[in-house]
């Protein structure tokens, strides 16, 4: 009963996106207002809709109803209520409902915003948005069905159907098979989410730009909508990225944060697109440039986000034949072949009208930085499309099955991020419009000198391969660039204005929030980096079977195996768990506790013991397919230098975005205020 | 002008160049004498170039299943049997294909993906290169600026000297 419920509500929710969709083009077509008010009411009322039948799905999970497929396959009776409540995205049903709800939550975020001075737009919006909300509910109505249940006949074949079939009554399982234990990580409930939300909003600059596209006004009025929409989203999928590495890095039990797997790529692949976008939108603003490359990379980016979506859950990267089997893969191959055709022909079809307002006259002019930016980023998606369909392609014209490779990926796409580091140095110093070397080269040989200097002082420290320290160069320089402006900056408006030097880098802060927080977006960026080279590059590992009392040597630490515990577990779990004793140049650090679970369906799950530093991380891990015992615990374990630095500066990140996207104070209120601080400053003048 | 040009083309095949002899480079082999029992590290040294031939994208040093375990246990063998480790892959490719290995082996239509990026980006890049040169605002704009100059720049106006310069080599 309630079941069918859920699945009503949902089609409903189908219906209704669909006819928005369609009231809001006719009344663009007929001229006729009431109908897009129509259809962007309609819109408005599939977010209820689909939240109600995600609730129904939730209480389906909560309340153990096996019989329901999803509910099955995701959940079991031991697990506690909050993983019951997130398994909704623990599956390919209820995370294509999941991504559905996002995204009339973001369309109704939209169509609750001003429309009076945009009027033209509306139609298309809701269109663009209700014709995404509409596949992907559609998907899960007639393909991934979670409220689908199990029948049994009486010869005792079970089924699973949305309608009861003739001469068969409800089965019930007496319980699920339980949630994959490597999901069962805080990491791993949000990333979802995270990478989602990161999806789902990249739309609605999307919506926006197909509208200006249709309605022919091509002006950057489009790109001053959607200036705060973009970078929320960007910050969304920046942390679901981030978030899907940590997990990796702590749940997977290999070392590492990123394997270059395709779901990985994906993912990262909107990524590329959408940083460029963001960039190159401020060109089009303050110059009138790249508006053909603009509309190109929102087009690019929404083409991406489905195509990682269609990736992710179509399963063609097991197998190009694999991918047919399940209807998903062929519906989704057809939408991106669809939207992104006929994006593109819009495109074309305005070609004339998005011709810049003024001409580039240099490559060292911020302008030609951020053209070379945006080739940059496009020339490592397309490394990284080539790098995920290469192994699709050789299988589909020569049966030959290879394997694409982090070394391949790490050879191709370093030169070209070296690249973009470089440009993060020197664009804060370039001008608009005029430049030359002299220019730039007065403006970067003190950061640069300053750079040299850390590089030493690193290279002491023991990290000295060539490319580490050209990435390390680089890195500095623009950390030193960057910090240099702040101060700069901060200075010169402290002479003017008389404030103090930290007051007036607040005020900075306050008055121009998109390059500050920018910057510090920039400074996050490279701790990351240096924490990615840290560990790429100068990871150490090794493997030992110890008996208790033995220990082990690697990168100054000893480890000592003091002993093991093997017990169950409450959720009927059992445990591993090896108590370890760290120790450098002889003295105790710690105790480490790495584990090795068996869960009741089987499945396997190691949790590292990690002691993390600035300077580096000691990661241990129970390589239990060999055994635990007293008398041998095999373990791996790494030394992963600087990595903590990759996760501090998702931290700094943060901060720039929330810097970066925080709303002005409205304009009067601003002038007002500085007036009033002026006659503060000078009562004399005042009169 | 032109000799600036020369020289960022120059600079560019350098890069390319460089570029294209690093990604086309294999891991040099390392031999190994005859060990009585090879340690871990020594097997995973091999497994880690190699991926799991069953499993999806996982490396065969990290794989946790049976028959991961059956793989890094030949490997070991054939280690201590004195094979090297160039031996030991070549043999895992006649078994299972080239998919066990990190990367696509330099033959055939797999020279393609080593070779498309590096393309890809210096195609790009001349592709703007020219386009930019279309764009260059024609001459007079330089030389209407000068006609409306009544006076020569001071000593003060750094920046309109060094943009007349500019505009002189343009001529």
């Amino acid at each position: 009963m309630i079941a069918q419920f859920g699945y009503g509500v949902l089609v409903l929710a189908f219906l209704m996106a669909l006819f928005a969709a369609g009231a809001s083009v006719y009344g663009y077509f007929y001229g006729s207002q009431p109908w897009v008010e129509s259809g962007r009411r309609a819109m408005l009322l599939t977010f209820p809709l689909i939240t109600v039948s995600a609730l129904t799905i939730i209480y389906l999970l909560v309340n153990n109803h096996f019989e329901v497929d999803f509910v099955y396959s995701v959940t079991s009776r031991e697990m506690p209520l909050y993983l019951k409540v997130t398994a909704l995205w623990g599956g390919q049903a209820g995370s294509l409902l999941f991504w559905g709800w996002l995204m009339s939550a973001f369309a109704t975020a939209v169509a609750l915003r001003k429309w009076d001075r945009d009027r033209e737009f509306l139609p298309w919006v809701v269109f663009t948005c209700c014709v995404t909300l509409a596949f992907f509910i559609g998907l899960v109505v007639f393909y991934e069905n979670p409220f689908a249940r199990y029948w049994a006949t009486l010869s005792g074949e079970v089924t699973k159907a949305m309608w009861q079939p003739a001469g068969s009554a409800l089965f019930t399982p007496p319980d699920g098979q339980g949630l994959n234990p490597l999901l069962r990580h805080l990491g791993m409930i949000i990333h979802p989410p995270m990478l989602y939300l990161g999806f789902v909003s990249f739309t609605i600059p999307y919506a926006f730009a197909i509208a200006a596209l249709v309605t022919g006004r091509t002006d950057d009025r489009w790109i001053r909508i959607t200036r705060r929409w973009t970078l929320v989203a960007w910050l969304f999928l920046s942390l679901g990225l981030v978030l899907g590495s940590r997990w990796a890095y702590d749940v997977l039990g290999w070392g590492g944060f990123w394997g270059w797997d395709p779901v990985e790529i994906a993912a990262f692949m909107p990524f590329l697109t959408g940083t460029a976008f963001l960039h190159s939108v401020m060109i089009q603003e303050k110059r009138g440039l790249f508006k053909h490359w603009n509309m190109l990379l929102i087009i690019l980016t929404y083409a991406l986000v489905i195509f990682g979506t269609f990736l992710t859950r179509s399963g063609v990267l097991s197998s190009v034949h694999a991918f047919a089997q399940s209807a998903i893969g062929p519906s989704f191959f057809i939408f991106i072949g669809v939207t992104f055709v006929s994006s593109a022909a819009l495109l074309i079809y305005r070609w004339g009208s998005l011709q810049s307002e003024t001409t580039m006259t240099s490559w060292l002019s911020r302008e030609g930085l951020f053209l070379l930016n945006n080739l940059l980023f496009i020339s490592i998606l397309v490394v990284c499309f080539l790098g995920v369909i290469a192994p699709l392609i050789s299988e589909l014209f020569t049966g030959q099955k290879i394997t694409v490779g982090p070394p391949w990926y790490n050879r191709t796409t370093g030169p070209l991020f070296a690249g973009l580091l470089l440009l993060m140095g020197v664009a804060p110093l370039s001008a608009w419009g005029i430049a030359s070397y002299k220019t730039l080269g007065g403006a970067i040989w003190k950061p640069s000198i300053a750079a040299a200097v850390l590089v030493v002082l690193t290279a002491i420290y023991g990290y000295t391969s060539p490319l580490a320290i050209l990435g390390f160069f680089l890195i500095y320089l623009v950390a030193c660039v960057t910090l240099f402006e702040f101060w700069r900056a901060a200075r010169a408006r402290g002479r003017s204005t008389g404030e103090g030097f930290f007051q007036a880098l607040w005020r900075l802060l306050g008055r121009n929030r998109r390059r500050y927080g920018g910057y510090v977006i920039h400074l996050g960026v490279v701790c990351m980096a240096l924490g990615i080279i840290g560990i790429s590059m100068f990871q150490l590992q090794t493997q030992k079977s110890l008996a208790v009392g033995e220990s082990l040597e690697l990168a100054g630490y000893t480890v000592r195996y003091d002993s093991l515990a093997q017990f169950p577990y409450e959720d009927g779990r059992s445990v591993n768990r090896v108590v370890l004793s760290i120790f450098k140049d002889g003295r105790f650090v710690r105790e480490l506790y790495p584990r090795f679970d068996v869960y009741p369906s089987g499945e396997p799950s190691t949790i590292p013991g990690l002691y993390s530093t600035l300077a580096g991380d000691l990661y241990v891990v129970l390589v239990n397919w060999e055994g635990v015992s007293t008398a041998s615990a095999p373990l791996k374990v790494y030394y992963n230098p600087l990595v903590s630095w990759l996760w501090l500066g998702a931290f700094v990140f943060i901060f720039g975005t929330l810097i970066a996207a925080w709303p002005d104070p409205e304009p009067e209120y601003e002038s007002a205020r500085v007036r009033a601080r002026q006659a503060r400053s000078q009562p004399s003048a005042a009169d | 002008m032109k000799k600036r040009i020369l020289w960022l083309i120059l600079l560019a095949a350098g890069v390319a160049g460089v570029w294209a002899v690093l990604a086309t480079s294999t891991t040099l082999a390392a031999g190994r004498a005859q060990k009585a029992t090879p340690s871990d590290d020594e097997v995973n040294a091999i497994a880690r170039q190699l991926y799991c031939p069953v499993c999806e994208n996982i490396p065969l040093d990290v794989c946790p299943t049976q028959a991961c375990a059956q793989w890094r246990a030949l490997i070991r063998e054939k280690l201590a049997a004195g094979w090297t480790e160039q031996q030991i892959k070549d043999y895992f490719v006649e078994q299972y294909g080239v998919r066990v290995l990190n990367e696509p082996p330099h033959q055939g239509w797999n020279w393609l993906i080593y070779v498309l990026p590096a393309f890809f980006l210096i195609g790009g890049a001349i592709l703007l290169f020219r386009l930019f040169r279309s764009w260059k605002p024609p001459v007079p704009d330089a030389q209407s600026q000068e006609t409306l100059q009544s006076e020569p720049p001071t000593g003060a106006d750094e920046y309109l000297k060094r943009f007349e310069e500019e505009a002189d080599k343009r001529k």
